[in-house]
């Protein structure tokens, strides 16, 4: 194969990753938002309060995984907290107040990442057995941590559409999504419902912030930029469809890449030009229930 | 009714009467500190018109702020004034032309999707400024002379002076809660005010409401589009973050918290923000994390916002009073 059509491929590759990752933010922001008819602006800080957490834990074990192992539950944790103390109060409240707390939330995040951690931008190290390049011609090669990183979102994604379509649980929350009361009338106890949701939101995000680090580094504000990102996804898929999150972060994900690439006068533009696109052409997104 | 009224009227004409006089006994900082307050409760009240009257949670207003202040960065030559009579034309028709194209857009979007999609196009403007070379990319620009105001060979008034700069901005936000309290007041402000409460009954009823909605969406860019106008003119900077998504959500507490739907409380929510803001600002460089603890109390605890204050207290007292009995 001629190097162009590698470069092309690689091209792909990196897309297809980047699209992975967003479909990890996506799919809890869709959840939540299907399911508990909540909109979560905070939801970009939990994938920056995973990074932060696989940095200071990879800093002090010597090791991402171990500090994946120890981070996960603990953002579960926080997920079960925040559920409890805070969003529990916003399920009768209309979108707008929803917004403005977890706009606070944000504010709130930002500042204490910024008494913790400082306002630098820190690294974090590729695990050792996978710090090391496929090589694919003479020239071009492609990390293999990356391909790590797209194996492991797609066992996750995987493994999501087995536990919402095929275990009970899933079933309960496909029921809670469409008839709240109905469910609670067969026995089925709702809050512990959008418990378990919301929690599972806040790790899935927080799991991706974790293995993201060493590749997208560890900053101020890149739970915002993730989350923006993350809305657009959804809006290309349509809001409350873990199969338009999927598909949409894709979208974005090479589009964004191929942005960079064929236009960068105006690569940070690329995504929300496609976003007007489908907005024009299916309002309600592509996976959308029609409005 | 009618008596609440009256209050309500004197304590606007004796809040406007202490605006006025406030230049006489205020120093230097307090002065543009207030200007900044009414700039900002300017933007806020052309928010409300969206958020309040017409039921849209716009997330992206601050696309047509920064539009306006970056109308005037344009127009102003280097080391020399911009004139007033043309650039601030200019900065309204900007804003007010990109809020009917952006309109057009997401109003076809509706509740969480409008929420979001007015989010991302608020990104939108803020990558496109920052990778702009032109206008001054992340760094922002300078405007280092004011607008002049001559017309004719005359100078009426100069923007240079910080007390007509005062005046011209107090003017300017009473001539906006004017403009608002007529056109709310019209057939086409109850039109819109029946959007909020149930749109498809207007649809039905034979409004083309996608129309009345996108008309809203105008004004109210217009009128941001003259708060970012005289936020560049006082400050004299621009910069990306007059577009981002925090500005957006600022001038959403403002509304909230004076007290949604009503005139005054954005211009309430204006004050109590941005003097609670420099008054945690004095305290800590970490002023950003009681504000967002404010904000989520102010949400859980003041639904009605500031201006709702009053009547929450007249039915806690209430149910007080009959609980006792």
């Amino acid at each position: 194969m001629s190097d162009s059509v590698i470069f092309f491929l690689i091209q792909v590759l990196n897309g297809v990753q980047y699209g992975l990752l967003l479909f990890l933010v996506a799919s809890g922001l869709t959840l939540i938002f299907g399911i508990m008819g909540i909109i979560n602006l905070a939801h970009g800080s939990f994938y920056m309060l995973g990074a932060y957490l696989a940095f200071y834990f990879a800093a002090h074990t010597g090791s991402l995984w171990l500090a994946v192992l120890i981070a996960v539950p603990l953002a579960v944790l926080l997920g079960l907290v925040l559920e409890g103390v805070l969003f529990r109060f916003l399920y009768k409240r209309d979108h707008l107040y929803q917004v403005l707390l977890t706009y606070g939330l944000i504010l709130a995040f930002e500042e204490t990442r910024s008494i913790l951690f400082g306002d630098d931008v820190h690294g974090v190290a590729v695990p050792g057995f996978l710090d090391f390049s496929v090589r694919l011609t003479g020239t071009l090669s492609y990390p293999a941590y990356r391909l790590f990183m797209s194996a492991v979102c797609l066992a996750v994604a995987g493994g999501l559409y087995l536990f919402i379509q095929r275990t009970r649980a899933g079933m309960a929350i496909r029921a809670g999504s469409v008839n709240r009361e109905m469910v609670q009338s067969l026995g089925i106890d709702i809050g512990l419902v959008y418990r378990l949701v919301f929690a599972l939101g806040v790790a899935l995000a927080a799991f991706a912030g974790m293995i993201a680090a060493p590749v997208a580094s560890v900053f101020p504000g890149m739970g915002n930029q993730i989350l923006i990102i993350s809305f657009v996804v959804v809006v290309i898929g349509g809001i409350g469809s873990i199969k338009g999150a999927f598909w949409g972060a894709l979208l974005v994900g090479l589009a964004d890449t191929f942005g960079q690439v064929l236009a960068p006068q105006i690569a940070g533009m690329t995504v929300y030009l496609l976003m007007a696109a489908v907005l024009l052409w299916r309002p309600s997104g592509l996976f959308g229930r029609a409005a | 009714m009618s008596r609440s009224r009256l209050v309500l009227g004197l304590v606007l004409l004796l809040a406007i009467a202490a605006l006025a006089a406030f230049p006489a006994m205020a120093d230097r900082f307090y002065l543009q500190l207030v200007s900044k307050i009414m700039i900002m409760a300017i933007f806020a009240m052309s928010l409300n018109l969206l958020v309040g009257c017409t039921g849209l949670v716009s997330l992206g207003h601050a696309v047509f702020f920064g539009l306006g202040a970056y109308t005037l960065m344009v127009m102003s030559p280097p080391d020399e004034a911009a004139s007033l009579w043309l650039s601030l034309p200019a900065a309204l028709a900007v804003a007010g032309l990109a809020a009917l194209l952006i309109g057009f857009l997401v109003l076809r979007s509706s509740g969480v999707y409008f929420i979001m999609v007015t989010l991302a196009f608020t990104q939108m403007f803020f990558y496109y400024v920052t990778g702009s070379k032109a206008l001054g990319g992340s760094d922002g620009a300078y405007i280092y002379v004011k607008p002049d105001a001559m017309v004719l060979g005359v100078t009426p008034f100069s923007l240079a002076d910080r007390v007509q700069f005062y005046y011209v901005v107090l003017l300017l936000m009473a001539a906006t809660y004017l403009l608002l309290r007529i056109v709310l007041r019209s057939p086409f402000g109850h039109a819109i005010q029946g959007i909020r409460v149930n749109e498809r009954r207007m649809r039905s009823l034979g409004f083309p409401t996608f129309r009345y909605k996108l008309a809203s969406f105008v004004i109210a860019g217009t009128l941001a589009g003259l708060a970012g106008y005289f936020d560049a003119a006082q400050f004299g900077f621009v910069s990306p973050d007059l577009f981002g998504w925090r500005q957006s959500g600022i001038a959403l507490m403002m509304v909230i918290l004076g007290g949604m739907g009503t005139l005054y409380g954005p211009i309430l929510g204006a004050f109590a923000l941005v003097l609670l803001q420099e008054f945690l600002m004095d305290q800590t460089k970490h002023w950003l994390l009681p504000m967002g603890l404010f904000i989520m109390l102010a949400v859980l605890a003041l639904p009605d916002g500031l201006g709702g204050l009053p009547g929450q207290l007249r039915t806690a007292r209430r149910r007080l009073a009959v609980r006792r009995a």
